[in-house]
């Protein structure tokens, strides 16, 4: 029997001193935590979630920090045999307004049993509670306190799961992502720890240190619960320290002599170009192994100058690895970097942009290079499909396509979406790439997805956003994100129709007062509005946007209009 | 000497962070809470008033408890020089 609660049950009979996590918080000593302590802390949850009536397969929104709290109320959640969710917790920039729409649109897709928060929260959470509303419960996080005494029936209700159940939801953000909870079962999570285990040749020796949040797929499987149920040191930091302390994770990879960590494309070029030099005084990064680039477009230049950086700090070279990953598979599709270092494929500009096929570059040619994103890990296939759904031969590009023995159940109380994403049994990404030496290379996307920093951001949460600022279009707007080089992720930009009249150019639109107080408006609705800060909005005059036959905004076209109208000047 | 401060700031953050050169920041216009500067601008901005004023400054003290508008942060590079 393969379900959290066995594996959890046997940490704790077989290793209950062995340290489960280490946490780093803010202007506090580190806090270490062993199974037992793990166990004591869940069960204290647990049984709050009991006591409340809350049973077996109920779905449990957590909206809480990084800290103590989530971890156990996390785990504590899986012990009572409900289905637990981590909801970003509301940051300074957000504004409540909208957040309150995202609970409440997350409450009614994903219809919980039981909210789990701070005593300072509580207000914000009800408001979102409608009078009909699923939730039986909220819970207050310093209410419930470690249990002294464990005795088996904390695990009873765990135990009681079968490795096909639902364990966990995991959503992306925005109104559209939290619509969209991938539900993952108890085997395919399993399932997926054992493949990628392999594939990182992982073992008892190494140390996974991490940043990232606990509500997205890298943070939630790779840096929490691979290496906990592994029983494979953790050492976790607040994503809100690293941002605004980027040092903070070479330190603690110090400390620790940290082996493993996993970083969106942007924060290599971040690490470069904003850590001090004086911050790193007695870093060592000799220990790291495997610093897995995953989450976002990678680009061989910032492995480059996150190298050329830290070199001297111990950092090396075979140690910048790669990964595909996405919730849907649980986390990792390949993995590259680990038993020979990531293939660099130069390939001819030229055939790839207009032929769509990677050959590779001949000395002459004008070339780019591509990270591979390393081979399938056991029980992932991979597959390139043309529009037909039909595969292409090695180095031609199409959609890739994924099957596995670690496949989400499905978005949950979503069938609609469910028949969409799959064909003939493959989950079809919505990613374009190719295939070369049986490693995958991926190239974009076929969706009109925006991913910034590692985050997916939906288009149209931003253009509904937009669409409601007084002087705009309803509908007549788009958001779209393009690369940027110095950052080494995407720069949101968003184009609104303004009505002006005909004599108006398009440089007058910019200065003038009227539609600078427009531009700013939407800047600062989107910011507060959604995960992102928007860096650029162009207000345009009716007409411009183009639109597809059925007379919806086109966002690829107007994305290459652009680009275009920006590289002309 | 503050208003000098804060007119380095705005010119900075319009052209840098926001990369709207012509855009003005008032002086008790909200940075954080607005979104107009947020997390990741925070550490450049830092960068930023430690080159230009040769001040200490940490980019942990960068948050909305230290400083929410120019004229606040002006006061805070203020005491350090």
């Amino acid at each position: 029997m393969n379900t959290f609660a066995h594996r959890l049950l046997e940490l704790y009979q077989s290793e209950p001193e062995a340290i489960a996590l280490h946490l780093l918080l803010n202007q506090e000593p580190d806090k270490s935590i062993t199974y037992s302590e793990l166990i004591h802390g869940a069960a204290g949850y647990a049984n709050a979630l009991k006591n409340s009536g809350i049973k077996m397969g109920d779905v449990v929104i957590l909206i809480l920090q990084h800290g103590e709290d989530l971890v156990y109320a996390f785990f504590g959640a899986i012990l009572n045999g409900s289905i637990p969710a981590i909801m970003p917790f509301l940051t300074e920039k957000l504004s409540p307004e909208q957040y309150r729409q995202s609970l409440i649109s997350l409450f009614e897709i994903t219809a919980p049993s039981a909210v789990i928060t701070y005593p300072e929260f509580i207000q914000e959470a009800r408001r979102a509670i409608k009078p009909d509303s699923s939730v039986r419960a909220v819970l207050i996080s310093n209410q419930t306190k470690p249990q002294s005494e464990i005795t088996s029936s904390y695990f009873e209700n765990g135990l009681k799961r079968s490795p096909q159940d639902i364990v966990l939801l995991q959503h992306s953000s925005g109104t559209t992502g939290l619509q969209k909870g991938v539900a993952l079962s108890h085997a395919a999570v399993f399932n997926q720890i054992n493949s990628y285990s392999r594939a990182l040749n992982l073992n008892p020796s190494d140390v996974v240190v991490s940043w990232l949040p606990l509500y997205h797929d890298m943070g939630l499987i790779a840096g929490f619960i691979m290496p906990i149920l592994s029983r494979v040191p953790l050492v976790l930091l607040s994503p809100f320290d690293w941002v605004r302390a980027p040092q903070k994770l070479f330190h603690a990879v110090t400390k620790y002599r940290g082996t493993l960590s996993w970083l969106p494309n942007f924060a290599y070029n971040f690490c470069t170009q904003k850590i001090r030099e004086r911050d790193l005084d007695g870093v060592d990064l000799s220990s790291w192994r495997a610093v897995n680039n995953c989450s976002e477009p990678m680009y061989w230049k910032s492995h480059q100058m996150f190298f050329d950086r830290f070199t001297v700090y111990g950092l090396q070279s075979t140690a910048l690895t790669t990964c595909y990953a996405m919730a849907e598979n649980v986390f990792a599709v390949s993995q590259g970097g680990i038993f020979k270092p990531v293939t660099v494929d130069r390939i001819n500009q030229h055939s790839f942009l207009v032929d769509h096929i990677a050959h590779p570059a001949k000395k002459s040619d004008n070339f780019i290079n591509m990270l591979s994103a390393g081979s399938p890990i056991d029980n992932t296939s991979v597959r390139v499909l043309n529009q037909r759904h039909i595969e292409v031969p090695d180095r031609h590009l199409g959609e890739i396509a994924i099957s596995s023995d670690c496949m989400l159940t499905g978005y949950y109380n979503r069938p609609d979406l469910n028949k969409l994403v799959f064909h003939d049994g493959w989950y079809l990404t919505g990613d374009l790439g190719y295939v070369a030496d049986h490693e995958i290379y991926v190239t974009g996307r076929k969706k009109d997805l925006i991913i910034v920093g590692g985050k997916n951001i939906y288009p149209q949460d931003l253009e509904n956003l937009a669409s409601d600022v007084h002087g705009v279009h309803p509908g007549r707007v788009v958001a779209f994100g393009v690369p940027n080089d110095s950052t080494g992720t995407e720069d949101v930009v968003i184009i609104a129709e303004v009505d002006v009249d005909d004599e108006i150019d398009d440089l007058e639109i910019e200065s003038s007062p009227e539609y600078v107080q427009i531009s700013d408006e939407i800047r600062t609705r989107v910011t507060r509005g959604s995960d992102i800060a928007l860096r650029y909005v162009r207000l345009v005059k009716r007409g411009w946007l183009l639109k597809t036959s059925s007379g919806k905004v086109a966002r690829s076209a107007n994305r290459e209009r652009y680009l275009t109208e920006l590289n002309t000047g | 000497m503050n208003t000098e401060i804060i007119e380095t700031l705005s010119t900075f953050i319009a052209s840098q962070i926001l990369k709207q050169p012509k855009r003005v920041i008032l002086p008790d216009e909200p940075l954080i809470s607005n979104g107009l500067v947020d997390s990741f601008s925070l550490v450049d901005l830092s960068l930023f008033i430690e080159k230009t004023y040769k001040v200490y400054i940490d980019n942990t003290e960068l948050n909305r408890e230290t400083f929410d508008s120019l004229s606040q942060l002006a006061d805070l590079i203020q005491s350090r020089l």
